[in-house]
């Protein structure tokens, strides 16, 4: 059983916009990141090519909703709507972090966004996405958490027994596989016996559905669908976007050479599906879009990603008794 | 005061934590047939949850509850099955507050049985106790009574980190003492069960009754212990345990699990660290071999320290006014 592309509340003119204004804040504030590399400490595992579906996923979400991520972290909350400096800061490991200092790349969840965190362990806080669905459920409030894992995460203990524990109790959560089709550098069909994860739904059956995620619009449909589903007490739903990161599974600097593991010829044709491309001509041909429109935007955009980049150099380091700090609440 | 089995006074801690607070349940597997049946009717199947054998999986959904305003606690079985959820409770549970900068607490309190000694063999017989305590983050308790697990039960759901409860199973049918309605028993703070002066002996689990039965043994020939029952792995009562050495210049340390790197390390090291000074003889660790736990009780029976081993040890550090030799590996 697979479900269908739902036909949710259609994305007023504002709420567009956004939309382009979030994928762009992630693409920008990654390429600047990446610029900084060398004044960096640690992997960065950047998310540039899957801006779509993260922004569209998001984008279904309220402000009160949850979710979890995973060790790509940064699109997370940036697809959820929160400040760059804070993100940008925590990069540097710098005390206006948004996790002080003591979370860097691969864990920039901001609690105040519903972010219940992003993780280094492959597949960790999948079950932990269906305890928030358990208390919303409990706290008999209309919460939803929408949970973000990869396609090597689909193969993880915990994937099976979170998606199981959802089903049986029909839990408001939303699995979005944000399926770039390697984990590391090996690709799905050396790791997996089926091509579309979501298949997986029949075994917990629950709706399974595959979409584009090159298409923010195709994944806000589909995951808005998901989302009242859950608000209605129906379960979760489990959405995977096929998608693909343009850059190297993490930058490490000159540290490491990355193997040989993809074509230059596959790359390109992703890079001609680029999913900012996709939207802002879907958005320019329905006239919601001017070309001075886009530019506008991109700067803005710009600026505040150099504001970010600024915040957090001049940002002091954190102090040493904060080592000792926040061990125990 | 009404006489219970530790089993029904730890019960009644998140039994009455449960109707007290909107945000407190608990969930494990088969929980709604047992222990927990007769209040399913009561408190409803959501807050006596029964879960599948999935512990990676209700583990992580506690957390989840937990970072989200509910106060669950989990049935966690086994000590044993707690590495099934390793990953939950050390990356997830005890780290999350800390790595993203205080943003985060998670008020959990997952507890696991303690069997050992009744031929379970070694896949259910661990004492993992000093495996956690390695893990920054987590509150450990050990009550070893009746009254203590209802105390310390009530104030590890009210605390707001996570906090393993590890039961050990020889006591679970032994009764005490316990006060209907509420009352704590503060988290970290270790209690003196038998003043002496003559040598200290620090105890947790139920090695605490073996080192009551072998004090009162020595107490016949005119050597005076203090046991001091840990209680708490995590925070130690370091203080308790240095003012006690301080008074009786001898240390012994009963912890029924490994010795290597054991909490009965960790109290020994405390002492040599910061009571020196005091010290009359060797510090002496009574704990089980690192082995896995044997099937055949005759093999099991020769692992965890008795009230005898535990009071020929004392006599044996009494006398050594001087150390002459090292004391002999046991
Ligand atoms: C439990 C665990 N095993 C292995 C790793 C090492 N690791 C980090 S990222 C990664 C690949 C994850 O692939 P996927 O889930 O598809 O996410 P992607 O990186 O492709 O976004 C691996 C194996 C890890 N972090 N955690
Ligand atoms: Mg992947």
């Amino acid at each position: 059983m697979t479900g269908k592309v739902g036909s949710a509340q259609p994305l007023d003119e504002v709420q567009l916009r956004e939309m382009l204004r979030r994928m762009l804040r992630i693409r920008h504030f990654e390429e600047c990141a990446a610029l900084q590399r060398s004044n960096l400490v640690g992997p960065l595992h950047n998310c540039i090519g899957q801006e779509g579906e993260i922004v569209g996923a998001c984008m279904a979400l309220r402000n009160d909703d949850y979710m979890t991520g995973n060790h790509r972290s940064h699109g997370h909350p940036i697809g959820k709507g929160v400040q760059l400096a804070p993100l940008m800061a925590e990069l540097f490991g710098k005390r206006t972090g948004v996790c002080r200092g003591k979370g860097g790349s691969m864990h920039l969840a901001d609690f105040s966004a519903g972010s219940l965190g992003e993780s280094g362990i492959v597949g960790s806080l999948m079950p932990v996405a269906v305890g928030a669905g358990l208390s919303a459920r409990l706290r008999r409030t209309d919460q939803v958490c929408l949970c973000f894992f990869g396609d090597g995460a689909a193969n993880c203990g915990p994937f099976h027994e979170a998606l199981n524990l959802a089903a049986i109790w029909k839990l408001p959560v939303i699995f979005l596989c944000e399926n770039n089709a390697y984990a590391l550098f090996t690709a799905q069909d050396e790791t997996t016996p089926i091509v579309d994860i979501a298949q997986r739904a029949v075994a917990y059956n629950i709706p399974g559905v595959t979409v584009d995620g090159q298409d923010a619009w195709q994944v806000h449909d589909c995951v808005a669908t998901a989302v009242a589903r859950a608000r209605a007490g129906e379960g979760p739903t489990l959405v995977e976007a096929k998608t693909y990161r343009y850059c190297e599974h993490q930058e490490f600097g000159n540290a490491f050479k990355a193997p040989t593991y993809r074509s230059e010829a596959e790359i390109a044709q992703w890079r001609a599906r680029d999913p900012i491309d996709i939207f802002a001509a879907r958005l320019r041909r329905d006239g919601k879009l001017t070309e001075a429109d886009f530019e506008r935007l991109q700067s803005e955009v710009r600026t505040e990603v150099s504001a970010a980049l600024q915040f957090a150099l001049e940002s002091p380091p954190p102090q040493p008794e904060a080592l000792y700090e926040d061990v125990f609440a | 005061m009404p006489r219970i089995t530790y089993a029904e006074a730890a019960r009644q801690a998140i039994l009455e934590e449960i109707r007290s607070d909107p945000r407190v349940f608990v969930m494990g597997e088969d929980v709604q047939r047992y222990p927990y049946e007769d209040v399913v009717e009561e408190l409803g199947r959501e807050r006596i949850r029964s879960t599948p054998i999935s512990e990676a999986g209700f583990f992580g959904a506690g957390i989840g509850a937990a970072l989200t305003g509910m106060r669950p606690v989990i049935e966690g079985a086994f000590s044993t099955f707690l590495y099934s959820a390793m990953d939950q409770i050390a990356n997830q549970a005890a780290k999350s507050r800390y790595m993203f900068g205080g943003q985060a607490s998670v008020p959990l309190v997952m507890r696991a049985t303690v069997s050992y000694g009744i031929a379970t063999a070694a896949h259910h017989s661990d004492r993992p106790w000093a495996i956690f305590a390695q893990i920054p983050g987590l509150k450990i308790i050990i009550p070893s009574t009746p009254f203590d697990a209802k105390g310390l039960l009530k104030s590890a759901i009210r605390d707001r980190n996570p906090v393993l409860c590890f039961d050990d199973w020889s006591l679970l049918g032994t009764a005490g003492e316990v006060p209907e309605g509420d009352y704590t028993v503060p988290l970290g703070v270790a209690e003196v069960k038998r003043s002496g002066t003559d040598l200290t002996i620090v105890a947790l689990a139920a090695a605490v009754h073996r080192s009551l039965e072998a004090a009162e043994m020595l107490a016949k020939e005119g050597i005076s212990a203090d046991v001091v029952d840990l209680r708490t792995v995590v925070p130690m009562d370091r203080q308790t345990v240095i003012a006690s050495v301080a008074k009786t210049g001898r240390l012994l340390v009963v912890d029924p699990a490994p010795g290597t790197c054991s909490v009965a390390s960790e109290v020994a090291a405390t002492v040599a660290q910061s009571a020196f000074e005091f010290l009359k003889g060797p510090i002496v660790r009574l704990t089980a071999p690192d082995v896995p736990v044997p099937f055949s009780p005759d093999l099991e029976r020769l692992m965890y320290p008795t009230a005898e081993g535990i009071a020929a040890a004392a006599r044996t550090l009494c006398r050594s006014h001087k150390i002459k030799t090292a004391m002999p590996l046991l």
